[in-house]
C-alpha cells in the first residue's frame, strides 16, 4: 500500500533520526492502518440508515393487520376484503361444499393439501385465502354472489381459465399452486384478524 | 473596463446612500409611533422538561400521559393534532389494548364511506389512524370560532419561537388588561389608552401582539382529574400538556440524543486517531524538506564524488 | 499535469495492467488525488475546504436521492410527507431529514470559507481565472438548489420564500411579469412550482457535480496555489497528494463532521426558523419573512434599495444590486490586478480584507433581523462598502500599493518555520539557501 512505500522512504531519509528503520517502519504503519480501518468501519455504519429507510415505515407495518368482522356471513356465502393492499376471499363453506373438498384424493392435486390443512381446527367451514391467482396475480371468480365458480365449485380466473375447487385448490389450468392462505387468528367468534400468527 | 465597472459601483454605492438619507430623514423627520406589543410583550418563562438539551428524553411517561389526558380532554375540542396516529401513543408507554381503547373511544370519529350507499359517514377509528380533526376542515373551524382558527398542535412546540417554554407561558399568562405592567414598570393602558383589547379577545402578554383569539383554556384546578393521582393545578396541567406537546412534536428526540452521543464520540476518536496518522505521515515533511531523485542530497553526493573521480570539476 | 517530477501511474498488478489498457482510470485518480500529483508542501488547513465541499455535496446527494424515495411533490401532501412520514414512520427517516437540512447549511459554512481563502490569498488571480468563474458558477447552482430545496417541505417560509424570490423577477420592466408566470407556471406557488422545483432540486446537484469536476480539472493544469502565492518551482516545493494531504484531508474531515453531526443530532432545528413547521398558508403572511442563513448577506443588499434613483424604482434597485453583488465576482481576476497573490505579503490588501469580511457579517446580521430603522441604515452603509471595497477600493489598492517582499521559493519560506513565513528573504540566519546544506544541519 502506498503508505507502507512512503514510510519506509521516511524512513530511509531520516538517517540523522537514528531510528533503525525497520522498527518505524512497523509502529507508524500501524497508526495509519488503525485510522483508516476506524474511519472504514464508521463508513459502513452510516450506510445502516440508507439501507434501513427502505424498509416499510411505521404507517405501513400499522396495516400489516386487518381485522374483518364475519358475522354476516352466512354458510354459502363470501366476502372479499384488502388486507395488505391485497384481495382476501373469505368464504363460509356449506357441509356439501366440505365433503366435496375432502372427497378429492390428494395424488391427483398439482399443489397436494387437505382441507384440514387449509383451515383452522373446529372452524372447517371457513376458508380464507388471498383472492391472487396464483399464475400472474389475476383476482378469480367466485366469491360474489352469481360469480361463475368454475366446473369444480370453487373459484374461476377469467385471465388464462385456472379453475379451483371448494378449497380454492388448484385443479385446472396454468397456476402452479393453490389460493394462499395467509396467516390468520379467530380474535373472537365473530372476528378475524388476518395477518397475526395465531397459535 | 475597471473604470466602467469602477463606475457601476459607484452609482450602486450611490443608490445606498440616497436610501441611506431618505431613511434617515423619513425616520428622524416622522418617527414610526411605538407599538404597545414591542413594550409590553414578554419573554416566555423558564419551562425545564425531561425532553430538554443533549440528554434529553421521554422517560417521564407519568407526565407525558397526564399532559395528553390534558390535550384530550381540554384542548382537543378545538385543536387537531393531525400527525399523531393513535398507536405513536406507544411512545409515551400506552400498551396495545389501551391504545385501541383510546382510538375506539376517542369522541369524534374518523371519516369514512357506507360500504352499502356509498355516502359519507364516520366509524370509530383504529389504532392505525391519525387523531381525528374536531373540525372537518378550516372553514368549519373558523366558523366555529369567531373566524380564528386554531392551529394544529402536533409541531407547535417547534413551531413558535421559545418552544415548549412558550405554550407553557401562553397556557398561564392570562391575565387582566388593566392595572398591567411590564418589567419596567410602566402601565400599559395608561402609556397605550387605545391598545384596550377588542372584544372576543383575550389579554395575554406572552402572545406577540398581546390580544389572543384563544379564552384561557386552563381556567381551574381540577379541570381534569388526573389518573395517577396527581393535583391537577392549572400550572401543572400547563407543565404536563407542553411537555406532551413536546413529544407531539418531536417523537425521535430520545433516539436521535441517544444516537448522538455514539456517533460524536466515534467522530471525535476518529479525529485524534487520523490526527496521530497525519502527524506521523508528516512528520519530516514539516522538518525537513526531503526531496528524492536528482536533488537527493545522497544521489547529489554519489554524482559529486563520481565525477570527482572522472576529474571533472563538480 | 504540469510537473516534471510528477510520479507516473504504474500499475503493480497484471489486473491493473489490463484494466490501465483498456479504460485508464486507476491512471487518472493517480494523477489526479494519488501519489502522482503533486502538491504545494506549505499548504495552511484553509485548503481543505473544497474537499470538504466536496464531501458536503456527496452527503446532500445520498440523503436526498433516499428522501425523494418517500416525499410527496403535492401542495397537500408535501408537508406531511416530511412531517409526518419522514420524520415519525420511515426508519431513520428523522435522521435523514435533519442530516439534509443541516447538511445544506454545512455545505455553505464550508464553501463560504473556501471563497474567503480565496479572496484573501488570491486565488482567483492567472492563471487560475477560470478555476474562480466556474467556483462562482457551483455557488450559483447552489444557491439555486438550497432555494429549491427549501420549498419543498411547503411550510410557511418554504410558500413565502418562493413568492419573494420569484417576485424579484417582476422587477425587471416588461419581461418581468411574464417571465416570473412562466417561472412559476402559474401566478402564485402552487403544484405546478412544487414539482418543478422539485425536478430541477434532484436534478442541479448532478450538474453542480459536473461543474466541480470542471473546477478541479482547470485547478490541476496550474497545480494548487499556496499560503504564499509563490509558484511552485521545482521538486522540494511540492508532496505528492496521497498520503500527505489524503491524510491531513481526512483527520480535518472527520473532526468538521463531529461538528456537523453535534449540530444534526443535538440541535437539528437551530440554523431554521420555526415558521417552516406551519404549513404553507398563501391568505397569512408571516411576520418577518426571512430566508435561510446563507442567503442573509444578500437579503440584506436587497432590502437597503429604498429609493428610486433615475428612472429605476427601488425594487428592481435591489434586485440589480443583489444579483450585481454576486456578478462582480466574476470580474475580480480584472479588478485586482496586483501582481503579487497572497494577502500574507499585501498590508494594505488585508485590512481591507478584514473590513470586507465584518462586511459581509454585518450584512448577514443586517438580512436576518426583522427591520428597525437603525438596523436598515446600517444595512445601507455596509452595502454601499461592499460594492466600493471591489469596484473601487481594490482596483485603486491593487495599483498603488506596496507589497512586502516574497520569499524565493516555497520550500526557502517552509524552513523559515511558519512563524517566519512573511519574514522578507535575507534576514535569515541561515547561511545559503542550500536545501542540501538545510537536511545536513
Amino acid at each position: 500500500m502506498a503508505t507502507k512505500a512512503q514510510s519506509a522512504e521516511v524512513s530511509k531519509a531520516t538517517g540523522p533520526d537514528g531510528e533503525a528503520p525497520s522498527v518505524g517502519y512497523r509502529r507508524r504503519d500501524f497508526l495509519n492502518v488503525a485510522a483508516v480501518s476506524f474511519a472504514g468501519v464508521g463508513a459502513v455504519a452510516a450506510i445502516a440508515p440508507l439501507l434501513v429507510q427502505m424498509a416499510p415505515s411505521g404507517d405501513v407495518l400499522a396495516l400489516a393487520t386487518t381485522e374483518v368482522d364475519i358475522s354476516k356471513v352466512q354458510a354459502g356465502q363470501g366476502i372479499k376484503t384488502q388486507w395488505r393492499k391485497q384481495p382476501v376471499f373469505i368464504r363460509n363453506l356449506t357441509p356439501k361444499e366440505i365433503a366435496e373438498a375432502n372427497a378429492v384424493p390428494l395424488s391427483s392435486l398439482r399443489d397436494p393439501q387437505t382441507l384440514a390443512e387449509r383451515t383452522k381446527p373446529g372452524k372447517a367451514n371457513w376458508l380464507i385465502t388471498l383472492g391472487v391467482c396464483t399464475h400472474l396475480g389475476c383476482v378469480p371468480l367466485g366469491i360474489g354472489e352469481g360469480e361463475n365458480r368454475g366446473p369444480y365449485g370453487g373459484y374461476f380466473c377469467p385471465c388464462h381459465g385456472s379453475m379451483y375447487d371448494t378449497a380454492a385448490r388448484i385443479r385446472q389450468g396454468p397456476a402452479p399452486k393453490n389460493l394462499f392462505v395467509p396467516d390468520y387468528e379467530f380474535t373472537s367468534p365473530t372476528v378475524v384478524t388476518i395477518g397475526a400468527k395465531g397459535k | 473596463m475597471r473604470f466602467i465597472l469602477g463606475f457601476i459601483g459607484a452609482v450602486f454605492a450611490l443608490a445606498m446612500t440616497c436610501s441611506l438619507f431618505s431613511g434617515l430623514s423619513t425616520y428622524f423627520s416622522s418617527p414610526p409611533t411605538p407599538l404597545a406589543s414591542d413594550e409590553f410583550h414578554r419573554e416566555p418563562k423558564a419551562l425545564h422538561l425531561a425532553s430538554d438539551g443533549p440528554f434529553g428524553n421521554f422517560k417521564n411517561q407519568a407526565q407525558l400521559q397526564r399532559g395528553f389526558q390534558v390535550y384530550s380532554e381540554v384542548c382537543s375540542a378545538c385543536h387537531s393534532l393531525k400527525l399523531v396516529s393513535f398507536r405513536d401513543l406507544k411512545g409515551i408507554g400506552y400498551n396495545d389494548a389501551e391504545i385501541k381503547k383510546i382510538a375506539s373511544d376517542w369522541k369524534v370519529q374518523a371519516p369514512s364511506i357506507n360500504p352499502e350507499t356509498g355516502e359519507a359517514a364516520t366509524r370509530k377509528p383504529l389504532p392505525s389512524d391519525t387523531i381525528p380533526s374536531p373540525f372537518a376542515n378550516e372553514v368549519a373551524a373558523r366558523a366555529a370560532n369567531n373566524n380564528a382558527l386554531p392551529p394544529d398542535l402536533s409541531l407547535i412546540t417547534k413551531a413558535r419561537e421559545g418552544g415548549a417554554a412558550y405554550v407553557y407561558s401562553l397556557l398561564t399568562g392570562f391575565t387582566k388588561q388593566e392595572g398591567y405592567k411590564n418589567e419596567k414598570g410602566e402601565e400599559l393602558l395608561k402609556k397605550f389608552p387605545d391598545a384596550k383589547t377588542p372584544p372576543n379577545l383575550h389579554f395575554n402578554p406572552y402572545f406577540a401582539n398581546l390580544n389572543i383569539a384563544m379564552p384561557p383554556p386552563l381556567t381551574t384546578n381540577g379541570q381534569v382529574t388526573y389518573a395517577d393521582g396527581t393535583p391537577a393545578t392549572v400550572d401543572q396541567m400547563a407543565k404536563d400538556v407542553s411537555a406532551f406537546l413536546a413529544w407531539s412534536a418531536e417523537p425521535n428526540l430520545a433516539s436521535r440524543n441517544a444516537a448522538g452521543w455514539p456517533v460524536v464520540l466515534f467522530l471525535l476518536i476518529a479525529s485524534i486517531l487520523g490526527y496521530l496518522a497525519y502527524q506521523n505521515i508528516w512528520h519530516e515533511a514539516k522538518r525537513k524538506v526531503r526531496v528524492t531523485g536528482a536533488l537527493d542530497p545522497q544521489n547529489q553526493a554519489k554524482s559529486r564524488s563520481a565525477k570527482a573521480k572522472q576529474g571533472i570539476a563538480g | 499535469m504540469s510537473f516534471s517530477w510528477a510520479k507516473p501511474y504504474e500499475p503493480k498488478t497484471a489486473l491493473g495492467r489490463w484494466f490501465d489498457e483498456r479504460l485508464p482510470l486507476p491512471r487518472l485518480a493517480y494523477g489526479a488525488v494519488g501519489g502522482g500529483y503533486p502538491v504545494p508542501r506549505n499548504l495552511n488547513y484553509f485548503w481543505n475546504f473544497g474537499v470538504l465541499a466536496g464531501v458536503f455535496l456527496t452527503i446532500q446527494i445520498v440523503t436526498g436521492i433516499v428522501l425523494a424515495m418517500h416525499y410527496y411533490a403535492t401542495v397537500d401532501g408535501a408537508f406531511n410527507s416530511v412531517n409526518q412520514l419522514i420524520m415519525r414512520d420511515v426508519n431513520a427517516g428523522w435522521l435523514l431529514r435533519y442530516a439534509h437540512m443541516n447538511g445544506a447549511s454545512f455545505f455553505f459554512i464550508v464553501t463560504y470559507i473556501h471563497i474567503f481563502r480565496g479572496l484573501f490569498y488570491g486565488s482567483y488571480k492567472a492563471p487560475r481565472e477560470l478555476v474562480w468563474m466556474l467556483g462562482l458558477v457551483i455557488y450559483l447552482l447552489m444557491m439555486a438548489t438550497a432555494f429549491m430545496g427549501y420549498v419543498l417541505p411547503w411550510g410557511q417560509m418554504s410558500y413565502w420564500g418562493a413568492q419573494v424570490i420569484t417576485g424579484f423577477f417582476s422587477a425587471f420592466p416588461l419581461i418581468g411579469e411574464p417571465l416570473r408566470v412562466w417561472l412559476l407556471g402559474g401566478y402564485a406557488p402552487d403544484q405546478a412550482a412544487l414539482t418543478r422545483f422539485f425536478s430541477l432540486h434532484y436534478l442541479l446537484p448532478f450538474v453542480i457535480a459536473g461543474v466541480v469536476i470542471l473546477h478541479i480539472w482547470a485547478l490541476h493544469i496550474p497545480g494548487s496555489s499556496n499560503p504564499t502565492g509563490v509558484d511552485v518551482k521545482d521538486e522540494k516545493d511540492t508532496l505528492p497528494f496521497h498520503p500527505f494531504y489524503t491524510a491531513k484531508d481526512g483527520w480535518f474531515a472527520a473532526a468538521f463532521l463531529l461538528i456537523y453531526c453535534a449540530v444534526t443530532f443535538f440541535a437539528p432545528n437551530y440554523l431554521g426558523h420555526p415558521d417552516n413547521y406551519i404549513p404553507a398558508n398563501p391568505l397569512a403572511t408571516p411576520a418577518h419573512i426571512v430566508p435561510e442563513w446563507y442567503f442573509w448577506p444578500f437579503y440584506a443588499i436587497l432590502r437597503s434599495c429604498t429609493f428610486n434613483l433615475f428612472w429605476i424604482d427601488a425594487k428592481l434597485w435591489g434586485v440589480l444590486a443583489m444579483f450585481g453583488s454576486i456578478l462582480l465576482l466574476f470580474f475580480l481576476p480584472w479588478l485586482d490586478k496586483s501582481p503579487v497573490r497572497s494577502g500574507s505579503y499585501r498590508p494594505v490588501f488585508k485590512r481591507f480584507f478584514w473590513i470586507l469580511v465584518v462586511d459581509v457579517v454585518i450584512l448577514g446580521y443586517v438580512g436576518g433581523a426583522p427591520l428597525v430603522w437603525w438596523r436598515t441604515a446600517l444595512g445601507q452603509v455596509a452595502s454601499a462598502y461592499y460594492f466600493l471595497h471591489f469596484l473601487v477600493i481594490l482596483p485603486i489598492v491593487s495599483a498603488l500599493e506596496t507589497p512586502l517582499p516574497l520569499p524565493s521559493s516555497i520550500s526557502e519560506s517552509v524552513l523559515h518555520g511558519e512563524a517566519e513565513e512573511a519574514a522578507p528573504a535575507g534576514q535569515t540566519k541561515r547561511r545559503g539557501g542550500s536545501v542540501a546544506t538545510a537536511i545536513a544541519e
